[in-house]
């Protein structure tokens, strides 16, 4: 199991740094697909790497002169704030129509960058 | 108007608020804050795309370890697989960070539209398959 954790880990950390994401998004798939997780601690456990990956990403980048930590401050410190109201929210409020409303707003945000 | 280290309080007021919604809505629908922090910091902020990825690592770390705090106590964290992927990823994020070097803004920022598109197509997969 263990080593089916290295190339999980590698693609998170290229998308994770590609994108200056933490690479959640590869993560959860791979490990509940690949590393046999369920569902909750997949969530969990990738939460913690994203942690490591983005400090990761921050030195790298951080080397390349690329960071703006006062723009991080503002934004980073209110979010997490937003994320505990969000996780509180999220049995009552994530629903299925709600869900696609955030989705077709993404895929909308994406075109914009697109075109 | 005033400004701190080059930042207005307009500009913060916006940086704040659309911080706090985007932790919302990652925590709402379990997508990670970068997904959200990089287009608020390029489409609102005006930061360059490389500027804003790289700002937007920095800024998922509090919102990271809040939520990595919460889920602790529920006891859904693996500590050993959690820190394996975060070793391994460090090979990961050396390739991944020169590539986005080498690209330039433009076709990193349209890349990073591809992957919102894609984010959207996984959340509506996601509520078809629970529902």
């Amino acid at each position: 199991m263990r080593l089916r954790l290295v190339p999980i880990g590698l693609a998170a950390g290229f998308f994770g740094a590609l994108f200056g994401v933490g690479g959640g998004i590869v993560m959860v798939p791979l490990l509940i697909g690949v590393a046999g997780f369920a569902a909750r601690p997949a969530m969990a456990t990738s939460l913690a790497a994203i942690g490591l990956i983005a400090l990761e990403g921050v030195v790298f980048y951080g080397i390349h002169g690329d960071l703006r930590p006062l723009d991080a401050i503002i934004l980073g410190l209110p979010a997490a704030a937003g994320a505990l109201v969000g996780t509180g929210l999220q049995q009552r409020l994530a629903n299925r129509t709600l869900t696609m409303a955030f989705a077709v707003v993404l895929a909308g945000v994406g075109i914009r960058l697109l075109v | 108007m005033a400004t701190l280290l080059g930042i207005t309080a307009a500009h913060a007021t916006i940086a704040i608020a659309l911080g706090f919604l985007a932790g919302v809505l990652a925590g709402l629908f379990g997508v990670g804050g970068g997904i959200l922090f990089v287009p608020t910091l390029t489409l609102a902020l005006g930061l360059e795309q490389h500027h804003a990825q790289a700002t937007s690592l920095l800024a998922i770390l509090p919102t990271v370890a809040v939520g990595t705090w919460r889920q602790q106590r529920y006891g859904n964290v693996r500590w050993k697989p959690s820190i394996a992927l975060g070793v391994a990823g460090i090979v990961g994020v050396v390739a991944g960070g020169l590539l986005a070097e080498s690209l330039g803004g433009s076709v990193l920022r349209r890349l990073f539209g591809v992957l919102l598109i894609l984010t959207a197509a996984q959340l509506a997969w996601r509520v078809r398959k629970v529902h």
